[in-house]
């Protein structure tokens, strides 16, 4: 991620950076592995044979809130973005660090809440429910935690010099990715949690 | 860490070792597409043999040679090898040795990401045929049908490397699939804007979308398999109240694009060897190439004919059948436009040009027999029969004659050596009469109630004869490889010296020296036609009736920068004009992160309990060793400067 390839300062036939255009083909490939686990939640919504049930366990206030702080975590990342346009490199480690702790925020409230959720007895294994919500909203938060990695990644590279104005590009790419994991939720809490059962 | 950034290997190591680790540590796109064959052929020949395996088990009823647990193995591991291993091995041998050279490229995208895909690749076909070892390959299909794959059903390892082998090739797929869709968009030579772009590069760039998009639905349907056999979750368990159909679904829905991707590549062979063995432009260029573009996007809607039988309900199927039958549209469009290019051509019937004609043959009967399922009444009665044998081995099989139309087509470029044409002709023929002669017969069997995957049958039902006759009938086809493995071996040790443009070729990758030097091309050349080269050679619209003698082509310009042209991964060589051309740097990390991701894998196999072969508990400390050799190598890949 950090390296921006070979191609990047010569040619190309369309002009788009090869970098950008990977991480768009990688997201338009990635929105099939969620959809495909966005289908199963579907095609076993309502199928449980035995509880717990959907409204048995959520607390969506609780989830607003998390996928509050995800989605601002949006708005930090286009500063980052912003400022190491502008050369800005102490701002743009800010608002990495700060996208970074956004996420971290929500991977913890994850964590909380699957931990929860078992001990009201939804286990990986107990119904269909437990099956499709924890491997669909679980791959999920293994994106936004990959995320994370790349943030304080990148963090780290800035203070070795590795990352500078000129790799700017660097930093958009990973923005995408973030922005994509934050829309991404916007579905999955929506459907997962929001439409009625 | 400290290593972080130095770059490999600039310096030459002399000696074996060396060599080899040239080898490991490339990033050529043509050294990687000549390890992506030398695996493919490896795998072809193992394929073959399970082949050989199935029909003597088949020769004659009630025979016991294979015990049907083993029985089993053997027609699962040769379905995933064939088509995962060998005609999907095979398209990525020729993307990487073709595609840049036909759009004027020095190498694709992501030189890196390209050798990452090769050794997943590797990696992932070894772990799908290691069950081997424990006496448990993958038993299920190659479609490995819910709840089949269950750990009720099926404790053993089978199924789990059956998940985790074709998971690690899906990334290889996947990464693959991106690095050229990006190449073919981004680095075409100025000039060559999508209409004037080869068809094989064109079904190349079609076929990298469907595995960018097909195959992660086939990820997740492994993952989900995954989880039932090691979490206990209830995908596929019906006690749960789940239905197992819906693994049917997932599975389909890449299943039946990757019958594309299997043979849009082939189709792109067609079109390139047609042409320049009829001496004539390609036919309706625009209607071959939007008909490509039509079958992808058509291939995600047909999945259901593959479940006519399974009760999706009349409505379900009707709509399924005439999805189905417009397939057949643009496919009779691309069979018309190949003919219509033969028609009134100098023909020349060189080995290559044997095989492009076989194939456009073999497709036909295979197509035709196709529609015939697509009837659903039609397919209730031909369902799970040896007549459905018959059809895919038309079609799947039958692109293994492009296969061989490609190979003797492209392998004087790269070797610089032509392939014996008495030799090839042998091989041709034996391999076209074997194959006919084995395949052709299935269709009767199956017309006459002969069920598949069972691993025998009772005497007296009046198949015993057909069944010998195609067992003996299947010698011919591996006769007819054995004389193309000798034929390969013998131009390379004595083959004559090919040339640069030995078939009198129309596209780029015939203006440059065989074997092609590491840069390609000294220039990259600027493209003004569909068939640049032609253009050059004979004046836009022909008007040259000869080439222009023995002097070198604008593009052929050997060794400009002194030296040997084939030391490849060195960078520094000079271009015509004295200015440097940067070569990728090699690198080792691709090698480290697949191995890393594959050993995680394996890993996961062994989670498994101990009694059938696993290590329980301890697969831990596998996923986690090759968790670690995975970051480490990614770490060491981001900060590596790239050349």
């Amino acid at each position: 991620m950090a390296q921006v390839e070979r191609a990047a300062e010569h040619y190309t036939s369309t002009g788009v950076h090869p970098s950008k255009l990977l991480m768009w083909l990688f997201l338009g490939s990635d929105c099939f592995f969620f959809g495909s686990l966005i289908a199963t939640y579907q095609a076993y919504r309502g199928q449980s044979l035995v509880g717990p049930h959907p409204h048995e366990v959520f607390d969506i206030p609780y989830t607003s809130i998390s996928a509050f702080v995800l989605l601002m975590s949006s708005l930090t990342m286009a500063l980052a973005v912003n400022s190491i346009r502008l050369g800005k490199m102490g701002a743009t480690r800010i608002w990495l660090l700060l996208t970074a702790m956004l996420g971290s925020v929500f991977v913890g409230g994850q964590v909380f809440e699957f931990t929860t959720f078992v001990h009201k007895g939804l286990t990986l294994g107990v119904n269909l429910f437990g099956t499709t919500f924890y491997v669909l909203t679980g791959f999920h938060g293994a994106h936004v935690t990959v995320g994370i990695i790349i943030l304080l990644s990148l963090l780290f590279a800035s203070f070795l010099g590795r990352l500078t104005p000129r790799q700017a590009m660097t930093v958009e790419v990973a923005g995408l990715y973030w922005h994509f994991v934050d829309i991404v939720w916007v579905v999955i809490f929506t459907v997962v949690y929001l439409l009625p059962y | 860490m400290a290593t972080f950034g130095r770059a490999v290997g600039v310096t030459p190591r002399p000696g074996f070792w060396g060599y080899l680790w040239s080898w490991l540590t490339t990033v050529d796109h043509k050294r990687i597409g000549i390890m992506y064959g030398a695996t493919t052929l490896a795998y072809l020949l193992i394929g073959g043999l399970e082949a050989l395996l199935i029909r003597l088990q088949l020769a004659h009823a009630e025979s016991r040679l294979l015990d049907p647990d083993t029985y089993n193995q053997v027609f699962t591991m040769h379905g995933l090898t064939m088509i995962f291993l060998v005609v999907m091995g095979f398209n990525s041998t020729l993307f990487n040795l073709v595609v840049p050279l036909q759009i004027g490229a020095r190498d694709v995208a992501y030189p890196r990401l390209n050798a990452f895909s090769y050794w997943m690749f590797l990696f992932g076909s070894i772990l799908l045929n290691l069950g081997w070892l424990w006496g448990q390959a993958p038993d299920v299909g190659w479609f490995g049908y819910a709840p089949l794959t269950g750990v009720k059903a099926n404790p053993g390892l089978g199924p789990d490397f059956y998940v985790m082998g074709l998971q690690a090739l899906g990334v290889s797929s996947v990464a693959a699939g991106l690095n050229f869709v990006a190449t073919i968009i981004n680095l075409r030579a100025p000039g060559m804007s999508l209409f004037k772009m080869p068809v094989f590069s064109w079904m190349a760039l079609l076929t990298s979308f469907l595995m960018i998009f097909a195959l992660p639905v086939l990820a997740i349907g492994l993952i989900e398999v995954m989880f039932d056999r090691l979490f206990g979750t209830n995908f596929f368990n019906p006690e749960a109240g789940a239905n197992p159909l819906l693994w049917q679904h997932l599975f389909w829905i890449f299943g039946h694009p990757e019958v594309y991707i299997l043979v849009l590549p082939a189709m792109g062979v067609i079109s390139e060897v047609l042409p320049v063995f009829s001496r004539k432009p390609l036919f309706g260029y625009p209607f071959v190439v939007l008909s490509g573009v039509f079958i992808a996007f058509l291939s995600y809607g047909v999945w259901a004919h593959h479940m006519f039988a399974v009760g999706l309900g009349p409505l379900a199927n009707t709509v399924f059948g005439i999805t189905t039958m417009l397939i057949g549209i643009p496919t009779g469009v691309k069979i018309f436009n190949w003919l219509a290019t033969l028609w009134r051509g100098e023909l020349k019937f060189k080995t290559p040009m044997l095989f492009a004609l076989a194939f456009i043959a073999v497709f036909t009967v295979g197509g035709i027999s196709g529609v015939m399922h697509a009837t659903v009444p039609s397919d209730y009665q031909q369902t799970d029969t040896y007549f459905i044998v018959a059809h895919f081995h038309y079609v799947v099989a039958g692109i293994v004659f492009a296969v061989f139309a490609g190979v003797y087509y492209w392998w004087p470029k790269y070797t610089g050596r032509l392939l014996d044409e008495g030799l090839g002709k042998l091989h041709f023929w034996l391999f076209f009469l074997g194959f006919n002669l084995t395949f052709g017969p299935m269709h009767l069997l199956g017309l006459w109630g002969m069920p598949r995957r069972q691993y025998t049958y009772p005497a007296g039902l009046g198949w015993d004869f057909l069944n010998a006759f195609q067992s003996a009938a299947a010698f011919l086809m591996a006769l007819g490889t054995l004389v193309f493995v000798i034929n390969a071996v013998k131009s390379l040790r004595s083959g004559a010296p090919a040339g640069d443009d030995p078939w009198d070729g129309r596209t780029l990758e015939w203006a440059i020296p065989s074997p092609p030097p590491a840069y390609n091309f000294a220039e990259i050349p600027v493209v003004r036609y569909r068939d640049e080269l032609w253009a050059r050679k004979y004046g836009p619209h022909g008007e040259r009736a000869h080439a222009p003698g023995t002097s070198r082509r604008p593009l052929s310009g050997h060794n400009p920068g002194g030296g040997d042209g084939r030391a490849s991964d060195n960078p520094g060589h000079t271009d015509g004009h004295g200015a440097h051309i940067h070569l990728p740097n090699p690198s080792y990390y691709p090698l480290i992160v697949a191995f890393g991701i594959a050993l995680g894998m394996f890993g996961a196999v062994m989670l498994r309990p101990v009694e059938v072969g696993g290590l329980g508990p301890l697969g831990w400390a596998l996923v986690g060793l090759g968790t670690l050799i995975t970051v480490y190598g990614s770490y060491g890949w981001s900060f590596e400067p790239a050349g």
